[in-house]
């Protein structure tokens, strides 16, 4: 310990001891907490991934678990869908509010207003927000299709078609979530100095322009940031398939990755395979995290 | 302050048409598409058993039935449930703030051995998606290692995981990092101990940073949807997040959508009020995390 230090008298050794012990009292709770939560689990999850439990028994399997998962036929599925999910929840929930921020951050009268009501859906419980979109997809009596109907636009079954379940997934996922991400481009818009904007109105610069070499490049690193963020929490996208559709759909066309371990192991208590898909989401989302990480320590030296 | 467009070109006959009309599309699309389902949800709940599932659906109640609301109160036991998520929120905000207050602290003030091995260990949690970890966390609760006591069905299984947040860590040590040593050393002279230094001393600095850590922790336990519905097996001991959904089986669409709207009730007059506040910590919090 402190091997940099000049040799301590021995008074000051036991005070140095007493000092560092005191440190480790303070971090104790969340030391624990960290390692029975979240650390044990870690390597559980790997442990687990190549074993099988049988009648109480153990057993190490190698790379059986992992065998079965990928031939299971709907680990294609299931990892088709999430990537269904997670392009169309970034066309909207990426895209959308960007272009929302863009256009509150300009109409100054009427920024608090809407950016309250963007935010609205965040704060209700998505459980609300989610089953009060199943009783609007109803394909009877829902509201969607009496919209619809009244624009003299043909109907949908919504959730009840393999071809329209997921997209409605994600519509409803865009409507609880896009408050959160519009927000914080809101911020991002608002840090940009007004000079940028002025200068390039000198240079003759039209508004795309403007938005084009001022705005996207000002905010190019929160872009990123939330880019790389949304992509891996829509990868682990469940609660709303499991609420609106149950989770499979029709046709397990709403069966996500996370959904598939959720059956392994809750359904069928096979943990061995439920960790094994696992593994394989976590190694399919390290590079995101860890480009984000990276990402995030270079603003943070900013 | 300066934004995309300028106020030369606003001022401009035809800017300022364009603007007006912009701003009156806007405006009549956000409140329809934000305002237009929450309205639905307020009138779903006070119309009959019958009219909430007729097609076509009606704009407007034909009559009210203001008693669904006490129905649903009492059918999906919406108190009990709403006080259960009071716990869990509060316990877990309070274990959060003692456990990782200290901890921030001590990382950041202290610096013990091997604290930046610690450190960096709670941060490498944050490159493993939650949605993973919920097996073997699971796992885990139904039966502690070296301590074998289950947790399942427990406020602890709530409580103590929301204690392993890194980044909650994170964002405490880095305010603390940003509160000069030679205040602390000041302190020390005048003989406080550590934990005098920091409760007098630092965390009187860092209400700001408490307060986003805090606005967090809250809307987390407030939004869990799975992990509830694991270790929580018995639907009355759920958060109202969870227990809706569990306990709605059987239970009439209008009756239901009282219950939703009820449910959204407190989180969204609580926002309105304090708007303001929740936006800037919100905003604060996420950019510079």
């Amino acid at each position: 310990m402190a091997a940099t230090a000049p040799r301590p008298r021995p008074g000051r050794l036991r005070q140095r001891v007493r000092h560092h012990l005191t440190a480790h009292g303070f971090l104790l709770g969340a030391v624990l907490c960290f390692a029975y939560f979240s650390w044990y689990p870690m390597v559980r999850e790997v442990v687990m991934s190549f074993q099988r439990t049988r009648r109480g028994r153990t057993t190490w399997v190698g790379l059986d678990n992992l065998d079965r998962v990928v031939h299971d036929p709907a680990f294609w599925q299931a990892w088709r869908n999430t990537l269904l999910f997670t392009v169309l929840a970034l066309l909207l929930g990426f895209a959308l509010p960007f272009l929302v921020a863009l256009l509150l951050n300009e109409l100054r009268g009427a920024r608090t207003y809407l950016r309250v009501l963007v935010y609205l859906p965040v704060m209700m419980p998505p459980v609300a927000s989610v089953l009060l979109f199943k009783y609007f997809y109803d394909p009877r009596h829902g509201l969607f299709n009496r919209i619809l109907e009244l624009l003299h636009l043909p109907t949908s079954a919504w959730l009840n078609s393999a071809d329209t379940a997921m997209v409605s997934v994600v519509l409803a996922a865009t409507w609880m979530n896009m408050g959160s991400a519009t927000l914080i481009y809101l911020a991002a818009l608002q840090n940009i100095p007004g000079e940028l904007y002025e200068a390039a109105e000198l240079d003759g610069a039209g508004l795309l322009r403007r938005i084009r070499h001022v705005t996207i490049p000002q905010t190019r690193l929160i872009l990123s940031l939330l880019l790389l963020l949304q992509i891996v929490a829509t990868m682990q996208v469940f609660v709303e398939p499991y609420l609106l559709t149950g989770g499979n759909g029709p046709e397990g066309s709403t069966t996500t990755v996370v959904h598939l371990i959720y059956q392994y192991a809750f359904n069928f208590n096979n943990y061995g395979s439920a960790s094994a898909l696992g593994l394989v989401m976590l190694i399919v989302l390290a590079g995101f995290s860890a480009l984000y990480a990276r990402l995030a320590r270079h603003t943070d030296q900013d | 302050m300066r934004t995309l467009i300028s106020d030369v070109q606003l001022n401009r006959p035809r800017g300022r048409l364009v603007h007006r009309i912009v701003l009156v599309v806007v405006v009549t699309g956000f409140t329809l598409v934000f305002l237009g389902p929450l309205y639905w949800l307020v009138t779903g709940g006070l119309k009959s058993a019958r009219e909430v599932v007729q097609s076509p659906p009606t704009l407007v109640p034909h009559e009210l039935h203001p008693g669904t609301y006490a129905e649903a109160w009492r059918q999906l036991r919406l108190g009990r449930l709403l006080s259960n998520t009071l716990v869990y929120a509060f316990g877990a905000l309070a274990l959060q703030l003692v456990f990782d207050v200290a901890a921030a602290y001590a990382l950041s003030k202290l610096r013990p051995v091997l604290g930046k091995l610690l450190l960096g260990m709670m941060l490498a949690t944050l490159m493993v998606p939650a949605a993973v970890l919920v097996v073997p966390q699971y796992l885990t609760v139904l039966d502690l290692p070296l301590l074998h006591l289950d947790l399942v069905g427990t406020p602890w299984a709530i409580w103590l995981p929301t204690v392993a947040n890194a980044f909650s860590v994170f964002l405490l040590k880095r305010f603390f990092d940003s509160i000069p040593d030679e205040l602390l050393a000041a302190a020390a002279i005048d003989g406080a101990g550590p934990l005098r230094t920091l409760w007098s001393v630092v965390l009187p600095m860092s209400r700001p940073i408490l307060g986003v850590v805090s606005i967090f922790a809250v809307v987390n336990v407030w939004k869990d949807f799975l992990w509830p519905l694991l270790v929580l097996p018995d639907p009355r001991d759920q958060p109202l997040n969870t227990g809706i959904n569990s306990l709605s089986l059987g239970v009439p669409q209008n009756v239901l959508i009282a219950a939703l709207a009820i449910a959204s009730a407190p989180t969204i007059v609580f926002f309105l009020i304090f708007q303001r506040n929740i936006m800037a910590g919100l905003t604060t919090g996420s950019l510079k995390g």
